[in-house]
C-alpha cells in the first residue's frame, strides 16, 4: 500500500460499491417520466446516467438517499423498501 | 568554515531554516517563538531567503498551509508555542497520517487557564500523540544542530514524518547562547533534498487525504506508527552524520555522569544544564548521581533507556508538565512503561516542576536526588508525585 493514503489512479471508487447503504431505492415510473433530467442533476453520487434517451439508477452505486424522489417535479420517482 | 555566533533559540531556528532552502513558511505569531517569523521575515525581504512567507489568520491555517504546500512537495516551515500548538491539534494528525516532512520549532511554553506566557512543557506533550517525531534541545546550539538535522530525518524514505524541535520557552528562545555555526553550503550538501514519492501536481494528478474505510484504515495508521518507531535508526544515522560533519555528538539520550549512577534523574530540555550543576555539587560531596536527558521523546527510545538505567538504585523522572488524574507526569508514564515491558525492577520517582515559568533551582534538583537517595530502600518507596517548589 503506497504511503499517505495516495491515490495514484483517477476513477478508483469505480470499485467502491455503495449499494449496502441502501435500505430504500428509488424507483421511476416511466409511464410519467419526461426524461427532464432534473434527477440526474440532484443526484450527489452521482448514480443516474442518461441512457437510449432514457434516465436510469445505477443501483450498485445509488445509497437510497432519496434526494431524487423529493426533487423530482413530477412526483414520479418512489422510494421502495427493500 | 565554521563560524561562533551569539544567536537566542529563535533566531538561531530562523537561522537554521534560512541555511536549509526552505521555500514555504506558513506561520502566525505567538509568544514566545514570535522572534522566528520575525527574523525569517526579514531573511525574505532582505533578500537573503527564497522563501514564500505566508501570514495567516491563525494557527489551523498555518499548520493546513505547511501540510498543503509539503504535499505540493515544497520544503516547508512553521513554528509555534503554547495554545497555538493546541490549536494546530487535529492538523498535526492530518500531516502525520499523510506522512508530509513538515519541520516545526516549537519553543515551549505553559497552557491555559490561567493565562501565563512562561516556561513548561504542558503545549508539547498535549500533542505527544500525534505521530509526530519529537526532539528537545537543552541549550542554543542544540535548537541550531537539531534543525539542521530534522529535514535529513523527516524526507527520508523510510520515514517520511513531519519532525517538531522543541525548545524551552524564554530559557532557550529568548536567552541568548554562543552558537557554532556550519557554514551554508555545508548545511545545503548536509540537507540536501530527496525526492518525494508522491507530490500534488496539477501535470500528473493524484489523490492525496480520501477517505479510508474500514479495510484499510487499520493498516495505515499501523505504516505511520511502525515508521514512527523504526525513525529511531534514521535518527540515528543523522546523528552520526551530523557528528561526522561538526564533531559535536547527539544521541537519542544524553547520559551524563549516568554510567556508574546510583541515583538517576531524567529530564528534558534546558532544566538538564542546572541538573548538571546540581550533579557535579552532589558528587563532590561523595553521592553517585548522574542524569539522562530525553532528549528523543518520540519515539521514547525505552531500549537503550533501560541499558542506560540497568544498575541505578532509583530514579527520578522530572516532568515540567502535568497529567491531571493520571496519578503521573507524562515522561514517567513512558519511563514506567518502558521499565515494566524490560521486567527492569528499580523504584521510580515522579518530580513535577518548573510549571508555569517557576525555576527549578540547584537546590530543587538537590532535593529530587535526596527523595531518590532514601527511595534505594524499595519498601520506603514513597508513591506520590512530589511537586518540587510547590506553596501548599
Amino acid at each position: 500500500m503506497d504511503i499517505g493514503t495516495v491515490v495514484r489512479d483517477s476513477g478508483s471508487t469505480i470499485h467502491a460499491k455503495k449499494s449496502g447503504w441502501r435500505s430504500t431505492q428509488p424507483l421511476i415510473d416511466y409511464k410519467r417520466c419526461t426524461s427532464c433530467g432534473w434527477c440526474w442533476a440532484y443526484c450527489p453520487e452521482p448514480a443516474i446516467r442518461l441512457e437510449g434517451g432514457k434516465y436510469i439508477i445505477d443501483y450498485s452505486f445509488c445509497k437510497g438517499c432519496g434526494i431524487c424522489a423529493v426533487e423530482c417535479p413530477l412526483h414520479c420517482i418512489s422510494m421502495v423498501m427493500e | 568554515m565554521t563560524s561562533r555566533l551569539g544567536l537566542s533559540g529563535n533566531t538561531a531556528a530562523a537561522y537554521a531554516v534560512r541555511q536549509l532552502d526552505v521555500d514555504v513558511v506558513p506561520v502566525y505569531p505567538i509568544t514566545p517563538s514570535t522572534t522566528i517569523m520575525e527574523t525569517l521575515a526579514q531573511y525574505a525581504a532582505d533578500g537573503r531567503m527564497d522563501a514564500e512567507i505566508i501570514t495567516v489568520e491563525s494557527e489551523h491555517s498555518a499548520i493546513s498551509a505547511a501540510a498543503a504546500a509539503s504535499a505540493a512537495g515544497a520544503r516547508t516551515f512553521t513554528s509555534t508555542s503554547s495554545q497555538g500548538l493546541l490549536y494546530m491539534h487535529e492538523v498535526l494528525y492530518v500531516t502525520s497520517g499523510l506522512r508530509l516532512p513538515v519541520v516545526m520549532a516549537v519553543a515551549n511554553r505553559a497552557i491555559s487557564a490561567p493565562i501565563n506566557i512562561w516556561n513548561d512543557q504542558s503545549d508539547v506533550f498535549a500533542e505527544r500523540d500525534t505521530g509526530w517525531i519529537q526532539i528537545h534541545a537543552e541549550s542554543v546550539q542544540d535548537v541550531y544542530d537539531r534543525m539542521v538535522q530534522a529535514y535529513r530525518i523527516a524526507e527520508d524514505s523510510r520515514v517520511r514524518l513531519p519532525v517538531m524541535v522543541n525548545y524551552d520557552g524564554f530559557v532557550l528562545s529568548h536567552a541568548h547562547g554562543p552558537v557554532t555555526i556550519v557554514a551554508d553550503e555545508e548545511v545545503a550538501h548536509f540537507a540536501r533534498r530527496v525526492a518525494s514519492p508522491f507530490r500534488l501536481d496539477p501535470d500528473s494528478p493524484i489523490s492525496l487525504g480520501a477517505i479510508v474505510w474500514p479495510d484499510h484504515y487499520f493498516e495505515v495508521k499501523y505504516q505511520a506508527a511502525r515508521a514512527l518507531e523504526d525513525s529511531r535508526r534514521v535518527i540515528d544515522e543523522v546523528q552520526n552524520d551530523f557528528r561526522g560533519m561538526t564533531g559535536r555528538k547527539y544521541e537519542l539520550l544524553r547520559p551524563y555522569m549516568a554510567e556508574d549512577a546510583d541515583f538517576l534523574l531524567l529530564a528534558i530540555g534546558s532544566v538538564c544544564g542546572t541538573i548538571k550543576t546540581a550533579a557535579r555539587k552532589m558528587r563532590s560531596e561523595g553521592l553517585k548521581v548522574g542524569l539522562i536527558g530525553l532528549d528523543v521523546y518520540r519515539p521514547f527510545p525505552g531500549k537503550e533507556l533501560m541499558r542506560l538505567i540497568g544498575g541505578a538504585k532509583a530514579v527520578g523522572v522530572l516532568d515540567k508538565a502535568f497529567l491531571p488524574g493520571s496519578m503521573a507526569g507524562p515522561a514517567y508514564t513512558d519511563v514506567t512503561s518502558a521499565l515494566c515491558r524490560y521486567g527492569v525492577n528499580v523504584p521510580v520517582h515522579d518530580f513535577v516542576a518548573g510549571i508555569g515559568g517557576r525555576d527549578i533551582k540547584v537546590e530543587d534538583v538537590q532535593t529530587m536526588y535526596r527523595v531518590l537517595e532514601k527511595a534505594k530502600d524499595n519498601a520506603r518507596f514513597d508513591r506520590e508525585i512530589h511537586y518540587v517548589g510547590l506553596r501548599r
